[in-house]
């Protein structure tokens, strides 16, 4: 006992190891604590407002589009989320829209017919290697300035009209007893949701098939069609009419939305339709022999045995493309369209000249967005990963 | 986008490092780096634009050329840093420009939460309203449902606004970035209107395919007092941009010229003599030679003669004196007597 040298704490690795880490840690803390409060102090002594106070003053402008109520009389939070939610629809449909040119033209490249190959090909080689800008100003700037004034519109049975300032359609006006329907779709949905597991489950034990996708219809638009009549749902449509120098009323697509989608939409489609095809190549071509000297009929051959395979090749490269979408829907700004960048990066952050707050709320948006696009596609992943028995 | 990122960045990083150090005066800086870089549009016919040569014209440009002739003596070494309305005062916030001549409003936002300070105003505008002569419009009172194309970052989005909410009328925005754009998407007939500072419309009017086919509606519907910004907290390089303009408006009032400087070198008005610096204070309070604004005056003229050269009836946008003729002449354009 006596002759045992007295034992301090930091001769024991764990506790050393232990009392870095709480170094690190504090030192990085009050590293950022620095900087923090330098920059605020610096911003104070330069006369340079600081804080979220803004936020809740009036904005004084108007906004072209706007999916919640909006006019110049809210405040700079509400450009925020004006500016959020015109980012994610625009997001939301080319995401949407380049998923499916993706898939098409990645098939159509491996075609055996040699002109939808080709075709296939050029369409992606032409496309993924001109910049995103060119092509936003070609479809902004070129082709929608060739639509007609407003007087002189294309119109489709004087219900829905086209012209440069937009394509305008009717919008629906529900009536009071109009929720019923909508709670019936829901209720639709759920069912089939139901139907489908039931189905599988019955089909994995008894190989017996059930018309899942008829009776799920059926559900979906029956049952809102019934409940409607029955509760005498009214439903009026409010219709776009020229008046003065543009259409009032119905719904507007601004022609900034369109060059914006379709921009992002066929650019991001290119890169997509490579994907697709990298991965059905990269099933092995014995998969496709084995499964058609099964009898299967090529549809359900790319159905059955090729895609799944293919979907964990494909998925986290999609993942990518789809965060490029978001982040690329930025350039709005450049023709106009009134996204998150555009009204709040932009406008607010300059009649308020608060740089820092606004570029970092911008800055935490995209990297939420980012992030929970990333959450659910590794989910989505995980899902259709090879379960090994 | 980028060249704000950046900047944003720029005024971060200066922030977080210039804890405690005083700030160098931006005159040393100047004079230390031998050219004054001046914050200017991203082309602006009259006020800021390159020529086919690539020389910068134009009557805010001028100003950069006088701030230099005061400060260096040489009204030739400048930067000038092209900026759209967004960009602007975070460069000038993060120190990448000294000053900001861009047809900038002069409101109390601007002048007391930016850290910046307005130095006078070197032209008097309005807001007006572009239209296409086909409309059949003769009051900016007929515009209800108007869809209009503006510059985002600007007094003029939220005058418009203010004048549409007044008048009980709806109005459309479509908002760009650059004065190109606007007038880009307004040629193609996207918008109905192109609204901004008159004195720009008259520029814009000169860019599109058919200038003679738009009108500019008679209503003017705001004060846009434009001027020189710079940076809050340096008051020696405030009284320097300050007085610049102010001894290229006396000279004008005083008759001193371009062409007959050196002549009036010999005058016996001490008016003269003290604003060529032969008597008088000179450059001792603003920390200059004392013929600084000798040099104003012999290297870029008096502010008459930048106002016809670049604006005025000598130039394609034959824009009236107004407003910014001198206070003697029914203008409202004064300078503090300097002495």
């Amino acid at each position: 006992m006596s002759n045992i040298k007295k034992q301090f704490w930091w001769n024991n690795s764990q506790h050393r190891a232990l009392f870095f880490q709480v170094l690190l840690v504090a030192m990085l803390v009050g590293f950022f604590w620095f900087i923090g409060s330098n920059t605020l102090t610096n911003l104070n002594n330069r006369g340079i407002s600081t804080g979220f106070g803004f936020l809740s003053q009036v904005s004084g402008f108007g906004i072209i589009q706007h999916l919640v109520p909006f006019d110049e009389t809210y405040t700079f939070g509400r450009t925020f989320l004006v500016g959020l939610l015109n980012t994610l629809i625009v997001s939301a449909v080319g995401v949407v829209f380049a998923t499916i040119i993706g898939v098409v033209v990645g098939i159509a490249r491996l075609s055996n017919n040699w002109l939808i190959a080709k075709l296939a090909t050029v369409y992606i080689e032409i496309f993924r290697n001109i910049p995103l800008l060119l092509q936003m100003f070609f479809w902004y700037f070129a082709v929608l300035r060739t639509l007609p004034a407003p007087k002189q519109s294309w119109s489709a049975g004087d219900v829905v009209f086209l012209n440069i300032r937009g394509l305008y359609l009717p919008e629906p006006v529900f009536g009071p007893h109009f929720n019923y329907v909508f709670w019936c779709i829901g209720l639709a949905i759920v069912a089939t949701l139901f139907i489908s597991r039931w189905a599988k489950r019955r089909q994995d034990l008894t190989g017996k098939q059930f018309k899942t996708k008829t009776v799920g219809m059926g559900l979906i638009i029956g049952l809102p069609a019934i409940v409607f009549f029955l509760v005498d749902a009214s439903l009026s449509w409010n219709m776009p009419a020229l008046k003065g120098f543009n259409f009032q009323g119905g719904i507007t697509v601004i022609p900034e939305f369109t060059a914006l989608a379709t921009a992002l939409s066929i650019y991001t489609g290119a890169f997509i339709a490579e994907v697709v095809r990298s991965g059905i190549l990269s099933v092995n071509s014995g998969q496709t022999e084995a499964a058609s000297s099964l009898g299967l009929h090529k549809s359900r051959v790319l159905k059955l045995v090729v895609i799944p395979q293919a979907m964990r090749v494909i998925i986290p490269q999609l993942t990518s493309q789809y965060l490029n979408l978001v982040k690329n829907s930025s350039l709005a700004t450049a023709i106009g369209y009134p996204d998150l960048v555009a009204v709040f990066a932009g406008t607010t952050l300059n009649q308020t000249g608060q740089a820092i707050e606004v570029i970092a709320m911008t800055m935490g948006v995209y990297l939420f967005i980012s992030l929970l696009i990333s959450g659910f596609m590794n989910w989505y992943n995980k899902k259709m990963l090879l379960v090994e028995r | 986008m980028r060249k704000i990122t950046w900047s944003i960045v720029a005024v971060v990083v200066a922030l977080f490092i210039s804890a405690g150090i005083a700030q160098a005066s931006t005159k040393d800086e100047v004079q230390k780096r031998g050219y004054l870089q001046c914050g200017v549009s991203t082309g602006l016919p009259g006020f800021s634009n390159p020529d086919e040569k690539g020389h910068w014209t134009g009557l805010d440009v001028d100003v950069c050329k006088a701030i230099a002739a005061a400060t260096l003596g040489d009204a030739t070494k400048i930067k000038y840093v092209p900026l759209n309305a967004k960009e602007r005062f975070t460069a000038l916030q993060s120190g990448e420009i000294d000053a900001l001549v861009r047809g900038t409003t002069w409101t109390l936002t601007r002048d007391s939460s930016l850290g910046l300070n307005f130095t006078g105003v070197n032209y008097y505008d309005g807001q007006g309203f572009l239209v296409s002569k086909k409309m059949g419009v003769k009051s900016a009172l007929e515009l209800d449902g108007a869809a209009v194309c503006i510059q985002g970052g600007t007094t003029t989005e939220l005058n418009l606004a203010d004048y549409f909410k007044e008048n009980k009328m709806e109005y459309k925005p479509v908002v760009f970035d650059t004065h190109d754009a606007t007038a880009k998407a307004f040629d193609n007939g996207r918008c109905d209107v192109l609204t901004s500072d008159q004195s720009q419309l008259y520029g814009l009017r000169t860019h599109l395919t058919k200038p003679e086919d738009a009108v500019v509606l008679p209503e003017v519907i705001s004060k846009e007092p434009l001027g020189p910004v710079v940076r809050q907290g340096d008051d020696a390089w405030f009284n320097i941009v300050k007085w610049t303009l102010n001894a290229m408006i006396e000279a004008e009032e005083m008759g001193v010229t371009q062409a007959n400087v050196d002549e009036m070198k010999n005058s016996n008005n001490p008016g003269v003599r003290r604003l060529l610096g032969l008597d008088g204070i000179g450059g001792k309070g603003l920390g200059l030679n004392d013929d600084w604004a000798y040099q104003i005056i012999k290297q870029v003229g008096n502010y008459g003669e930048a106002f016809e050269r670049n604006v005025g009836m000598s130039s394609p946008l034959k824009i009236e004196r107004g407003l910014n003729a001198l206070w003697s002449k029914g203008g409202i354009m004064y300078a503090p007597p300097l002495r």
